[in-house]
């Protein structure tokens, strides 16, 4: 494909997918390991909501009333199951259950009686997000990427998701070990004067931030299988955290962009007419994954993995 | 100072307070009131305890006693309703470079993916810092705590691999890499092979012959008067301490587990 094609059209929302792809796995790894893997699934409903909330008072999808939107979603969500779970004396799952549902559909049910024409926020964005809208009509090649003039129109979601990456990364950098030893033993953790509340807080926050700002591209369900396929599939690669990082980013990276050029060509190749949703793809490319590592990984039996099949 | 005066109760009580807080302060670890409750009912009640410098004092009692909750809160783990630990006469947050601390081998995931030596480099962090990097003089280190406890062919192994005394002999191996002054173990000997049942208590008897303290949560009787020096009984409230010929007596383990050993088990304990 020449590069009048592919850098207006394909190039930014492979690369916005990838970043997103990525923002995702890192923290998922250390949710995975920490049996809360779900709470992917759970940020990305409940914050729903409070993006659309967001939209109709301010009538625009930028970043800050999102987040906002996004946090205060968060913490109704807390209050919510807090009280259920008190004035209802039912089991914290299932006050989180009904919480986390009812949530999604009070958004659902706000974006379709909403007047959103104006902007790309409709149910189905919502839930299969937008990759395939995200282009650079400006660019007219590769030479666009040292345009200046071409470079001020890049899609908006671009550099935000590339900002939310570089977050991501600093934050697991800068607490790695810290995360690394209350992960593993949070006893331990402790004694040693490491805040194992506020990091697994920091972590969970991560996570959110990365959940919000990939709302744009996949939308808030397909979200999750970016927070968990490619950490699952990178744990059963490899026996060292350090490596299950790496072999996650590898993951991540190959579902995102391959996800993608299936999704755009896939149907073609088999004779179909059209192009099929980039983030169900890369969603779909990222469970291939795992199944692929669930069958042929080094390290899929191991001492505590469950027996069987 | 007259003799009357000597004598005098408010004298009396003077000098024995004065005693007290120069034992808190030479103690490796004292705790005063201390109470902890994870639901209505406290796991602990207002518990005194004050461990002796340079020995090894065995914490004991029956199941549900509060013996791991005590040293959870004494290591600030778990959050006391009241009470004040004190390590080396100074609080907590001042200390924890002097502590070092083995949890139950049960408490923690062995699937997690590391290595052996990975975990006993744990035992570094606080030295190591958020960002410093590991070296070859801490590997050193640490390869060396892995050969006290007999470990180190087993350095680069997943740690899911091992049995369940490798796993406790590469804890007891995190926390001889801590370097500290004051050891404590969370049942070290639970489900372990008689080799590392050995191997564990030649390594703690070593720190003790190096001046250090160390204080363990145990559960087998039979072995307190050859393991330690001093016991520690509680029941959720203290029920004895002292050095075992005194504390560990059969009416301090009578009130302690109340009828849930036998007389004669008692007895022969105490004979022991």
């Amino acid at each position: 494909m020449s590069g009048e094609e592919f850098v207006p059209l394909s190039l930014t929302p492979m690369l916005i997918g990838v970043f997103a792809a990525v923002a995702c796995a890192l923290p998922g790894n250390f949710l995975l390991l920490r049996r809360q893997a779900l709470i992917g699934d759970a940020i990305s409903h409940v914050v729903l909501p409070g993006i659309v909330v967001a939209f109709l008072l301010t009538g625009m999808i930028s970043a800050w009333p999102m987040m906002l939107g996004a946090a205060g979603a968060a913490v109704v969500a807390v209050v919510l199951i807090e009280a259920i779970r008190r004035l209802g004396r039912i089991e914290p799952g299932a006050a989180m259950g009904v919480v986390f549902t009812t949530m999604f559909a009070l958004g659902v049910l706000l974006l379709e009686q909403s007047d959103t024409s104006a902007v790309h926020l409709d149910v189905e964005h919502a839930l299969y997000g937008n990759l395939e809208s995200l282009i650079w009509l400006d660019a007219t090649g590769w030479g666009s990427l040292l345009d200046p003039q071409a470079l001020r129109y890049l899609p908006i979601e671009l550099p935000r998701m590339a900002l939310t990456l570089v977050g991501v990364c600093l934050f697991i950098a800068l607490f790695w070990r810290a995360l690394k030893i209350s992960t593993f033993d949070e006893g331990f953790a402790r004694t040693m004067g490491i805040r194992t509340n506020l990091l697994g807080l920091g972590l969970v926050i991560t996570a959110a931030v990365a959940a919000v700002a990939a709302f744009d591209a996949v939308g808030s369900i397909i979200v999750i299988a970016m927070f968990i396929c490619p950490a699952a599939s990178a744990r059963m690669m490899t026996n060292r955290l350090e490596a299950q990082i790496g072999w996650s980013v590898g993951f991540a990276v190959l579902a995102a962009v391959l996800g993608y050029v299936l999704a755009g060509y896939g149907p073609l190749w088999l004779g179909g007419q059209d192009a099929v949703s980039a983030a169900g793809m890369i969603a779909t490319v990222s469970g291939g994954g795992l199944a692929v590592a669930a069958k042929c990984g080094p390290c899929r039996s191991r001492a505590g993995a469950p027996a069987g099949v | 100072m007259s003799l009357d005066a000597a004598n005098s109760p408010v004298e009396n009580r003077v000098v024995a307070g004065l005693d007290q807080d120069a034992k808190i302060a030479q103690s490796p670890l004292a705790v005063r009131g201390l109470t902890v409750s994870y639901g209505e009912k406290p796991a602990v009640f207002s518990v005194d305890m004050t461990v002796e410098p340079g020995q090894m004092t065995a914490i004991i009692g029956p199941n549900g006693a509060g013996k791991s909750t005590l040293l959870k809160a004494a290591l600030g783990i778990v959050a006391p309703i009241s009470g004040r630990v004190t390590i080396f006469g100074r609080p907590l947050a001042e200390q924890r470079a002097r502590i070092a601390y083995v949890p139950q081998r049960a408490s923690v995931d062995w699937d997690f993916p590391t290595r052996v030596i990975d975990v006993v480099l744990m035992g570094l962090y606080r030295e190591l810092g958020l960002l410093g990097w590991i070296k070859g003089n801490h590997r050193a280190r640490a390869l060396d705590c892995l050969s006290r406890v007999g470990m180190a062919d087993f350095a680069t192994r997943q740690i899911g691999q091992l049995s369940g005394g490798q796993q406790q002999r590469v804890f007891l191996a995190r926390a001889l890499a801590q370097g500290a002054d004051l050891y404590l173990l969370d049942e070290p000997f639970a489900g372990v092979d008689a080799a590392t049942e050995k191997a564990i208590i030649s390594v703690l008897k070593s720190l003790r012959a190096a001046g250090k303290t160390v204080v363990v949560v145990h559960h087998d009787l039979a072995t307190v008067a050859e393991y330690f020096d001093n016991v520690f009984l509680i029941n959720t409230r203290r029920v004895a301490e002292g050095p075992v010929a005194e504390a560990f007596s059969e009416e301090s383990l009578q009130v302690a587990y109340g009828g849930r050993l036998a007389a004669t088990q008692i007895d022969q304990l105490a004979r022991a």
